[in-house]
């Protein structure tokens, strides 16, 4: 298939087996992603805001671009050529997202505008129909918030109530506080599987053997986690999973729901409208099966196309790979910046992803990340979109670099001498 | 000077480091309202002692960047002792210095003093709101408006 072509240049020789024994070379990787070439305020781009999105490599971006150019139709109702080719496409970017994340069949892969849509959709969907007065929710202090709002949207309709599992000063989930959450009330847990805030890997194999052992569903957040670590559905063994398709190097406006296909037949649609039914008739209109019957209206075809080959890329250089990579840079960065005087790192979870929170004694983390800018390094400051874990650590605010496989060591050199800047304005 | 040097002059980097009137609330406070900033989580409360239409007194309370403290501490030494009417006046002009917004009416350039050290925050939109939290503040204050103020209506 013509999209999966990948450019001359492209970081990889072979797209079959990964050589696995091979480590990833960031720098020629970097020449497939043409914004990282670009320059800020005169000064190289130093990019570290994976976290909130990452940058687009050349096959997603032509991807786009190829499809409004040569086939561009609408999927699942006409039966002329650029229709038939439109929506080959777009299931075959359904079939690439199952393959990327091993489920067990592309039925139970639903497109949803992110990982956000995805988890209101279950919410609403699984949780209007099965969660009721004085049933409970648990959710973590560590989540996003949308993985806080949407049930806490859910329990002011239903009257159900949210619960917390904690965490310590490490931004460590404490199981033994998860366990004394779990009764015969609980209806879901839903979990990050990585913080976005403190990149923490939470312990979710455990929370789903101990859910399951209860016979209480799990939704995991892997916004954080799939686009830097192998995903495996099957083994995982999840009730629900969502994914953002922008943080894994797809288009903006696409994202991931996966349920269990015996969940997704038995709740009601999430919305209404066309490509989602089977028959309407003023008196009663029936839905078309899984996954369709969760896809109202026109979907991002281009979207999900440009997200299957975002998907094809990472896997030609294999989930595997790119966890080790990132996991060296990690161990570098964080050794960096700890040397730097006057700055502490926030959040120390035993296991981590690429995601490093900082404050420093001299500078708040918006003073930070202007200087920052202006050194041509991209970062995050502020809360990160998980006030609650702010709250928990008292801290009004982080700086936060997180990091991609296409991050190079030099670039850390480079967010060391821009910490340092500030140092100097500050000091 | 880089924008850099110019958006932490000296001044800004005192009125950081040591804020005037911070962490104080004045006995005779009978004005004071609060405001936040949701994006970035700066949050103050300014407290205002208004008699015979006069700020006798000030004092503020919060936690915020650089630029959000420097100009509420700039701020207050500004206003303290100024009638209701210059106060006013001033926080209009620190309005259009701070978000660059010339209005129809003023036809030439404001002279505020030192207050000028806040304008580098026009090289940096996505800070402008750090400088203008405190004025919003200070005008609800001055009205006793009972609602939080915010830079996010």
């Amino acid at each position: 298939m013509a999209f999966v072509d990948l450019p001359a240049g492209s970081g990889f020789h072979s797209r079959k087996e990964p050589f696995a024994t091979e480590c990833l070379n960031p720098y020629v990787l970097r020449n497939d992603f043409p914004i990282l070439s670009s320059s800020v305020h005169g000064k190289k781009l130093v990019y570290l805001d994976n976290a909130a999105t990452s940058q687009k490599p050349r096959i997603v971006i032509d991807s786009l671009n190829r499809f409004y150019r040569e086939t561009n139709a609408n999927v699942h109702r006409g039966v002329h050529y650029l229709s038939e080719k439109a929506t080959f496409a777009y299931e075959s970017a359904r079939q690439k997202v199952q393959r990327f994340l091993n489920a067990s069949s592309e039925r139970e892969i639903i497109f949803v505008r992110g990982a956000t849509e995805g988890i209101n959709l279950v919410a609403q969907s699984f949780g209007r129909d099965r969660i009721g007065e004085n049933d409970e929710i648990i959710v973590s202090q560590l989540e996003h918030h949308s993985n806080i709002v949407p049930w806490q949207l859910l329990a002011r309709q239903t009257g159900a109530r949210l619960r917390v599992i904690p965490m310590n000063r490490q931004g460590e989930l404490q199981l033994d506080g998860f366990e004394s959450l779990l009764n015969s009330r609980t209806k879901i847990v839903a979990v990050t599987q990585v913080s976005n805030a403190l990149g923490s890997i939470t312990p979710v194999k455990e929370i789903i053997r101990l859910s399951h052992e209860r016979g209480v569903p799990v939704l995991l957040d892997g916004a954080q986690a799939a686009p830097h670590m192998p995903v495996d559905l099957q083994e995982l063994d999840c009730d629900f999973y969502v994914a953002s398709g922008h943080k894994l190097f797809g288009p903006t406006g696409i994202g991931i729901l996966y349920g269990k296909a015996e969940l997704l037949e038995e709740m009601a649609p999430y919305q209404g409208g066309g490509e989602m039914i089977r028959r309407v008739s003023f008196e009663e209109t029936t839905f078309l099966d899984i996954p369709h019957k969760f896809e109202a209206g026109t979907p991002d075809i281009a979207g999900a196309i440009g997200l299957g080959n975002a998907l094809d890329y990472l896997t030609t250089l294999g989930m595997q790979r790119i966890a080790e990579y990132e996991n060296q840079l990690l161990l570098y960065a964080e050794q960096a910046i700890s040397q730097v005087s006057g700055v502490q790192i926030v959040g120390t979870a035993s296991e981590k992803a690429g995601i490093i929170s900082f404050v420093m004694d001299s500078a708040h983390p918006h003073d930070i990340a202007t200087i920052l800018d202006r050194e041509g390094i991209a970062v995050r400051a502020g809360h990160h979109c998980s006030m609650p874990v702010m709250t928990f650590l008292g801290l009004p605010a982080t700086t936060r670099m997180s990091l991609a496989f296409y991050n190079t060591r030099e670039e850390i050199d480079t967010l060391i001498e821009g910490i340092n800047k500030v140092k100097k304005v500050f000091e | 000077m880089d924008e850099i040097s110019e958006l932490y002059e000296e001044i800004i980097l005192d009125h950081n480091r040591n804020p005037r009137y911070f962490d104080r609330v004045p006995d005779t406070a009978n004005h004071s309202a609060h405001g936040d900033n949701p994006l970035c989580g700066d949050q103050y409360s300014v407290y205002l002692n208004i008699a015979n239409n006069r700020i006798e007194d000030v004092g503020f309370k919060g936690a915020g960047c650089a630029i959000s403290k420097a100009s509420a501490s700039l701020m207050l030494e500004a206003v303290k002792g100024k009638s209701i009417e210059e106060a006013e006046t001033l926080i209009e002009n620190m309005h259009d210095l701070l978000t660059g917004e010339a209005h129809h009416h003023h036809d030439e350039e404001v002279d505020v003093g030192k207050l000028d050290a806040l304008g580098g925050v026009r090289e940096f939109p996505m800070r402008v709101k750090c400088a203008t939290l405190a004025w919003h503040i200070l005008n609800a204050a001055i009205h006793n408006e009972e609602t939080a103020v915010s830079t996010e209506k």
